[in-house]
């Protein structure tokens, strides 16, 4: 077996460096031979070498959907990447009971929606209400946290005033619908509300949503992001670590 | 998969689901006094629709909207919107249309209009809705032609969305999808519509996750959707969203365009959009005696309990929902034929047996409820992002449709969780679809559940559980059965939500139209 130089590192098919990349699109030009040659073309022109279009399919109405397979020389420094991360522990549900009597000693108060135009709790309701998602129990079975879900389609100015109203330590606030980036429109008013108002520091202020992660959230203001395959406990550690942080100093 | 649906393959007790209907008859004729004695804001707006009014004034509000505003200031809402405009086209002998610019423009008022005798108003009431009405007796006949003279798919109905924002886009995404095989087309409305307390106007471009309900987009696929029928033989039936705020005003522009299929439960905007439920029970009542008497099939949104809760758990409230919504129809005297009562295959997969445990229900669904077009609805909650995973599960949601004779099946997207699917997302989804449903055709046929296996038991527990929750619901009623959150686990307040100042009581002098409608479906 060769050893694999992470200075240099390209797709693997099945021999190491071969570079092999598998893609599907669609192209508006009617089914045919031409069809084919392009859907070629276009991927030879993006920078791939010696691609193979393993079948053309008719969508009608003009449009050709195309599998292809290709090369590709291009190589990246794995040695080089650096992500930011969250810093903190995760922890378990019953850690973090456990943390927030011994350490903050008091309940902590966190406040989620699914804000603005968006309808969709699937996100909130998954890390807040008391069933959780996929065996992962949500905030509010926390015996330690007040979790108060407000729910979809709140505006980011009700949000704030409940926030207020019962002293949370943290907001959380979902996204789900992200097309024509109405996400980031949403997330950026928040942010902006906050700022406005003079209490971006006052709250922990935390993103989730199918197309976020923690570099994004931070981008747009936020003190972190979570995407697919967070749980309750995921943020509630975040969270913990950061009030507990603040109580110190 | 032909109707009433033939077999029992699932034992289960009869005497159970008798029960069960009685239980859910009770439980809608405890709140249908209050549901007869009470209008909205949305449904006199569906009868200033019905008199033929339409457009917007200047500033881009709808008629309907200001007229309604008109009445109220007069107090004149109370005797119902019917009786207003039959008096004013009475005494100053214009059309409704004309009489609505009118009153736009502050060119003209209702207030202190001259009685005239009931039966002349009743009458004038009567003519002015009769070509509306007839407009829509001819779309159903002009539906049903086309179905007997183009033909019609077979069930499982391919039913795809779509969702571009874009109303021309969404033509071009729709006629490639009929051309892939759908038999249904459905619009997904822009997010936020639903809590919206007007329909807007016009052709819409721009919309998010989805295109604005307004009557000429409804038209214009109409349109695009006849076009592309005639070409491939099959007639294509549109789908839209009965429901929000606007729930009665929809309902008469979708009678008026020929929609086919309107999303219209009698309880999803009240659980999943805050709506009141006061306002909601008397606006779904109206909007289901117009798609009653359109032809329309309503698609019940049971789907969306397992979203919230989990799918084995929460099976029976589902079966519990179904019922009330069915009779919630039948009090709109909706046919069961025109009853797509929705459920959901959302276990989630990891459990062992889980396909098993999601034939037991997709089966009971499709035996208690023989001659209802039932709307099957795919995996969501447990789609991941791993496309060629989620290509996995869609198919075994598609073995499950056609192996239980479901009538309306949604079909799954390997890019759920994503994003608003793509073009070719689409196309891979009714390639596997058809592939599935050809080479399993009469799989049913050949099939039966071992007595006592998991499958019947399942089943026959699930059916016990719905009947005993129906029991709990018929000793509280529904109201507070909504407060205590037993449906998807969302608790609600009678008093609560959006809307209930849309609300009001029916005085003594009240013209009730919704007779117009027996007269004319008889």
């Amino acid at each position: 077996m060769p050893t694999i130089d992470y200075r240099q590192i390209r797709p693997y098919g099945d021999t190491l460096d071969d570079g092999i990349i598998q893609l599907s699109f669609t192209l508006p030009v009617p089914f045919g031979e031409e069809a084919q040659e392009a859907a070629r073309r276009w991927a030879l022109q993006s920078g791939f070498w010696d691609p193979k279009v393993v079948v053309a399919l008719d969508l009608g109405e003009g449009f050709t959907f195309f599998v292809l397979y290709a090369c590709s020389t291009v190589c990246i420094d794995f040695t080089s990447i650096e992500v930011p991360k969250l810093s903190h522990e995760r922890l378990e549900k019953s850690e973090i009971d456990l943390l927030i009597r011994t350490l903050l000693g008091r309940k902590l108060v966190i406040v989620g929606a699914c804000i603005e135009s968006d309808a969709h709790t699937v996100g909130i309701d998954a890390i807040m209400n008391m069933k959780g998602y996929n065996g992962h129990k949500g905030l509010e079975s926390y015996h330690e946290i007040d979790a108060i879900n407000l729910g979809s389609q709140v505006s980011c100015e009700e949000l704030l005033t409940k926030a207020h109203e019962v002293l949370a330590d943290a907001i959380l606030i979902s996204q789900v619908v992200t097309q024509k980036s109405l996400h980031l429109q949403n997330l950026t008013r928040m942010v902006e509300l906050l700022e406005l108002e003079g209490l971006r520091d006052r709250f922990l202020l935390v993103a989730g949503g199918p197309r976020i992660n923690y570099e994004l959230a931070k981008e747009l203001g936020y003190d972190a992001g979570f995407g697919p395959g967070t749980y309750a406990e995921d943020v509630a550690s975040f969270v913990l670590d950061r009030v507990l942080a603040r109580c110190v100093k | 998969m032909t109707r009433p649906y033939p077999h029992n393959k699932l034992h289960l007790a009869l005497d159970h689901i008798a029960l069960a209907r009685t239980l859910a008859k009770d439980i809608v004729d405890q709140i249908t006094p209050f549901i007869l004695s009470h209008s909205t804001v949305s449904v006199e707006r569906s009868i200033l629709r019905l008199l033929g009014i339409q457009g917007v004034d200047p500033e881009g509000i709808p008629l309907p909207n200001i007229i309604i505003d008109h009445l109220k200031e007069h107090h004149l809402l109370e005797e119902g919107a019917a009786r207003s405009f039959a008096k004013a086209c009475l005494h100053f002998k214009l059309d409704p249309q004309t009489l609505a610019g009118q009153l736009a423009c502050r060119e003209r008022s209702f207030e202190d209009l001259p009685d005239f005798p009931e039966e002349q108003i009743v009458d004038k009431a009567i003519t002015l809705t009769q070509p509306l009405l007839e407009q829509i007796s001819n779309q159903r006949q002009s539906r049903e032609h086309c179905l007997s003279s183009l033909g019609d798919g077979s069930e499982p109905y391919l039913y795809v969305i779509v969702a571009t924002g874009n109303i021309y886009e969404d033509v071009l995404q729709a006629k490639v999808a009929a051309r892939q095989g759908a038999d249904i087309i459905a619009v997904i409305r822009s997010t936020g519509q639903s809590l919206l307390d007007y329909v807007p106007y016009g052709p819409t471009t721009e919309g998010f996750g989805g295109t604005f309900a307004t009557q000429e987009n409804f038209r214009i696929m109409r349109e695009a959707l006849d076009e592309v029928g005639q070409e491939l033989g099959r007639y294509i039936r549109l789908t839209n969203y009965c429901s929000g705020l606007c729930m009665p005003e929809i309902a008469v522009m979708g009678a008026l365009e020929r929609l086919d299929v309107m999303l219209n439960d009698s309880m999803y905007g009240i659980i999943f959009r805050d709506i009141n439920m006061q306002r909601t029970f008397i606006d779904q009542y109206f909007s289901r005696l117009i798609n009653g008497f359109a032809g329309i099939i309503i698609n019940t949104g049971e789907d969306n309990y397992l979203t919230t809760s989990d799918a084995l758990e929460a099976a029976h409230t589902v079966l519990a929902s179904n019922f009330l919504n069915e009779q919630f129809a039948f009090l709109s005297r909706i046919p069961e034929e025109q009853q797509g009562l929705g459920h959901a295959m959302e276990i989630n997969p990891d459990v062992p047996n889980a396909f098993l445990y999601e034939i037991a229900q997709a089966q009971l669904i499709r035996e208690i409820f023989p001659r209802s077009p039932i709307k099957y609805m795919p995996p969501t909650k447990f789609m991941t992002g791993d496309i060629f995973r989620g290509h996995v599960q869609d198919t075994l949601f598609n073995v499950a449709s056609i192996m239980t004779g479901q009538s309306i099946h949604l079909l799954g997207m390997l890019t759920e969780a994503l994003h608003t699917p793509l073009m070719q997302d689409r196309f891979l989804s009714l390639e596997s679809a058809k592939l599935v449903f050809k080479s399993l055709r009469h799989l049913q046929e050949e099939i039966r559940f071992t007595t006592e296996g998991v499958i019947q038991q399942h089943a026959q527990t699930t059916l016990q559980k719905a009947v005993g929750m129906l029991e709990e619901i018929q000793k509280i009623g529904l109201f507070k059965a909504l407060e205590q959150g037993m449906f998807a686990e969302i608790s609600r307040k009678p008093t609560g939500g959006r809307g209930l100042d849309g609300v009001f009581a029916k005085s003594s002098k009240y013209l009730n139209p919704s007779a117009w409608f027996d007269v004319r479906s008889s």
